[in-house]
């Protein structure tokens, strides 16, 4: 019998932990959520803060840039030919666009500036930064292939095959020939050469670039062996144009620098020269049109239904609206911005005043809900006292109900502004979805917003804009922790309890 | 241009104030005259007249002549002349200011309480108005009984079943995952952690709330739909490259916070006393939790839940960046499938003709969603009125 009951009492226990431990596992399985979606984004965001440039010595000739007219110059030719200097192997037009592709189009900007604002260094040489092209920047920081580089152990002879194209690569004895796999590249100078089979004694490969002269001898340490763990068909950066880049890198000619273009530049159809600035710009104007509607109309309403208000079928009304508008998907507001705003008062489209007043009607029940909390918490007593004093009541109201009210109302706001600031579905109804290159000027200028730059980007081909729609997620993320630590700051330093 | 017009409103309004103050102080100094409000009021009602009559005017005169008319200054001026000038003859002594002023701030609280109001109206008039032009070109049976939803097709089709179809599976998933866990973590929260847990805890849940609904869609695009493909593929099955999983799983994850801070406060309204019963009798926690608070707090569990639904039947961005555009009649969860909130935005984004049935459609899609969140909402209001336990 006692047996029989202590059983079950096991029994029971066991139960309880077991109970106990799903719940600590469910709050597990959302804290693990939470941090695989920060790490990851991060992770995928950060490289797009760096962007890397190379040293090119460049002569600005006179033929290309005009003294009279030095901004009109073609700065970009100048930075192509810069290049061309060190890679005098990429003579056909196949190579010498391969080449280029390296180069940003809009990477010129640094140059140009140096020449409009001294005009006599044209004719002169000088060594100027060139941003990389998307491509080639996500090569060298990793995220196309692995790379491994291997400086050659012995000397090696390089001859063409006789009879069919290609080349052959043996060492100065045939036990000494160099251990390379097909696929595998050998760099030399200006030798580009891809290994085409391996037999015992010898490899042979093909010519990414052409020979001069077709046999050379290279002795240990000359040359090197690259691997790129990415099969060719597989990456946007080929053969030919990792090991320029190799050895671009191994001259130290790659520079890094903190991408400040990321956030003065507006977007682009360039991964390497899109910013954020326009939709950052974009989302402040918005969101400044949202509190300036939203804050004054939602603490008179809070103010009115909490201190005025008598009991009746209309004030029912506005509250059952109120907390039904909270409870609204965010998409209905497009849709009444679209057909009220757009189409009935014909304002403009794409513009944050239009999104503005979409959202300020999106966060006005959570700032109307918010100050309602606040106002009631402020005590009874403190209307009485002055009321008793001989205060109207709106005078007791707004000179003391009100200022002790207004922490909890900031917080509240402040809330309902992050709210906005991450919205983004209502804004795509009303146009603010378009490429937008130029910095929003004024509220009814086109623009688009921060959430909807990262729904642009994050829908677009090029593995780069994966990166940058990350950079812009943390831009983002940033912005709303620092409304919220506001928030939370508010509420610790001047909340009140009675 | 409107924006000098409108500071120039607010100099009149302050000038106004500084005249009617000045002029109260003034009578009050001559000779043991006795205002019946302080002179500062009678600056305010002059400053609200010039406001409301300058705003007025000049607003008229913008929607006759344009916004960027110089006419709407010269409208401010007068208007807030016509309104303020009657006023300023009228300080007499026994004029009550103050009660005339607070009449008209409590007038504007009114008004701006009156917005929620329109705010609804608008709602309601923009998607039931473009629905019933929808109606006329497209007969309602096609719209609630057709099974193919092609709206760009020749020629196009409006049946929104596999819309609605797509919708369900979506919300399911979600609240298959977020059901149970932010149930069970709302009991851990608020049963057997400590407080300093609690504090740790609870802003992990408030930042999962405050994660921006692209953040997530990105996050479901990028990370959870590879993720499922590969393990799907792994073991043999077909999965979409967007698939309802993938969708599903992440809006899960996104009402999690949202079912346990309701259900938390719920959990945390059933009175001790119960508990304090349920021990006495010999019961363990779990139990008690299982057998008296769960059953005490379900209504309020239920109506966390209809919330729940209606908040994932609405979500747009994580459907949009991860579920895809097909409108696939299925429910197989590793298919690609639409939802209604999805078709709203692809139909609405870029430029629309308002004459056609495919703009006019994505109308009819948001009146279908608006009064079906409505519905739930309503719902979960009700069963919390209708079967909330009163304690005390």
């Amino acid at each position: 019998m006692t047996e029989l009951r202590s059983e079950l009492i096991a029994k029971r226990y066991r139960a309880e932990r077991r109970f106990r431990f799903y719940g600590a596992t469910a709050l597990a399985v959302t804290a693990a959520f939470l941090a695989v979606l920060l790490v990851s984004i991060v992770w995928q965001g950060l490289p797009a803060f760096l962007e890397k440039k190379i040293q090119l010595e460049v002569t600005v000739d006179p033929a290309a840039v005009d003294a009279a007219n030095p901004v009109a110059g073609d700065y970009d030719k100048l930075l192509r030919e810069g290049l061309r200097t060190l890679f005098p192997e990429a003579s056909s037009r196949v190579l010498r666009k391969a080449l280029n592709g390296l180069i940003s189009t809009g990477g010129s900007d640094d140059l140009r500036s140096r020449v409009v604002a001294d005009p006599s260094l044209i004719g002169k040489t000088l060594t100027v930064p060139a941003l990389l092209s998307d491509d080639a920047d996500l090569y060298l920081k990793g995220q196309q292939t692995g790379v491994t580089r291997a400086p050659g152990a012995s000397a090696i002879q390089i001859a063409p095959l006789e009879g069919e194209e290609g080349f052959l690569i043996t060492g100065d004895t045939p036990e000494k020939s160099p251990e390379a796999l097909p696929g595998q590249l050998v760099q030399a100078g200006a030798v580009n050469l891809r290994i085409t089979a391996a037999k015992p004694g010898y490899v042979t490969a093909e010519a990414l670039t052409p020979m001069e002269p077709a046999m050379q001898q290279l002795a240990a340490g000359q040359w090197q062996l690259v691997t790129l763990s990415v099969p060719e068909q597989d990456r946007r950066i080929s053969d030919v144009q990792a090991l320029w880049l190799e050895k671009l890198k191994a001259e130290g000619r790659v520079e890094t620098g903190f991408n400040w273009r990321f956030f003065t530049a507006g977007d682009s159809r360039e991964a390497e020269l899109a910013g954020v600035r326009g939709a950052l710009v974009g989302s402040l104007l918005t969101v400044a049109v949202a509190l300036a509607f939203a804050l004054p109309l939602g603490v008179a309403a809070a103010i009115y239904l909490e201190q005025f208000a008598p009991k009746n079928r209309f004030t029912d009304l506005i509250e059952v609206n109120i907390n039904n508008l909270a409870a609204v998907p965010s998409i209905i507001f497009g849709l009444l911005g679209l057909a009220v705003f757009l189409n009935f008062f014909g304002l403009p489209r794409s513009a944050p005043l239009v999104g503005g007043l979409v959202l300020a009607l999106l966060v006005l029940p959570t700032i109307i809900i918010a100050s309602r909390a606040a106002l009631k918490a402020v005590p009874q007593s403190i209307t009485e006292a002055a009321l008793g004093v001989g205060a109207s009541k709106q005078q007791a109201v707004f000179q003391h109900v009100l200022p002790l009210a207004l922490p909890g109302i900031m917080t509240g706001t402040i809330l309902g502004l992050a709210r906005a600031f991450g919205e983004t579905a209502p804004l795509l109804m009303i146009g603010m979805v378009a490429f937008i290159a130029d910095i929003p000027s004024g509220f009814t200028s086109a623009a688009t917003a921060l959430p909807v730059q990262v729904f642009l980007w994050s829908d677009l081909p090029e593995a780069a804009f994966k990166s940058k729609t990350a950079a812009a997620i943390i831009v983002l993320l940033v912005v709303l922790f620092a409304l919220n630590a506001a928030a939370i700051y508010l509420r610790k330093r001047f909340e009140r309890r009675w | 241009m409107f924006l000098w017009t409108l500071l120039l409103v607010v100099l009149l309004a302050a000038g106004a104030y500084m005249a009617g103050r000045q002029r109260a102080i003034a009578l009050q100094g001559a000779a043991g005259v006795r205002l019946h409000s302080l002179p500062s009021y009678h600056g305010y009602l002059l400053a609200a007249a010039a406001l409301i009559g300058g705003l007025a005017l000049a607003i008229a005169t913008a929607l006759a002549f344009g916004v960027h008319s110089p006419l709407t200054a010269v409208a401010a001026v007068i208007g807030a002349a016509i309104a303020a000038v009657p006023l300023y003859g009228k300080d007499t002594p026994d004029f009550r200011a103050r009660n005339l002023f607070e009449r008209v701030v409590l007038v504007v609280l009114v008004l701006c309480s009156g917005v929620a109001v329109l705010t609804t109206i608008g709602i309601v008039f923009s998607v039931v108005w473009e629905t019933l032009i929808f109606f006329r070109s497209v007969s309602p049976f096609e719209f609630l009984l057709n099974t193919k939803w092609a709206p760009t097709g020749t020629p196009p089709s409006f049946g929104f079943l596999p819309l609605l179809a797509g919708t369900f599976l979506v919300t399911f998933i979600a609240i298959v995952v977020a059901g149970p866990l932010g149930l069970l973590s709302a009991i851990y929260m608020a049963e057997y952690a400590t407080p300093r847990l609690r504090s740790v805890l609870k802003p992990v849940l408030e930042i999962l709330a405050g994660i921006p609904t692209v953040v997530l869609g990105f996050f479901a695009a990028l990370v959870v739909a590879p993720l499922i493909r590969n393990a799907g593929i792994s073991v043999g099955l077909e999965v979409a490259s967007e698939s309802a999983l993938a969708a599903g799983l992440v809006m899960g994850m996104m009402i999690v916070p949202l079912i346990s801070s309701l259900s938390d406060d719920i959990i945390n309204a059933v009175p001790q006393s119960l508990r304090d019963g349920s021990y006495a009798l010999g019961a363990t926690k779990s139990e008690t939790i299982k057998r008296v608070v769960i059953p005490a707090a379900l209504p309020g569990i239920v109506s966390a839940f209809m919330l729940a639904i209606s908040r994932a039947v609405g979500e747009t961005m994580i459907v949009v960046m991860a579920a895809g555009l097909a409108a696939n009649l299925t429910a197989n969860p590793l298919a690609a499938v639409t939802t209604i909130t999805v078709q709203i935005a692809t139909l609405l984004v870029g430029d629309q003709e308002f004459d056609s049935p495919k703009t006019l459609s994505a109308f009819a899609l948001g009146f279908v969603l608006f009064f079906f969140t409505l519905f739930l909402n309503y719902i979960a209001l009700r069963i919390v009125q209708k079967y909330r336990e009163q304690y005390d």
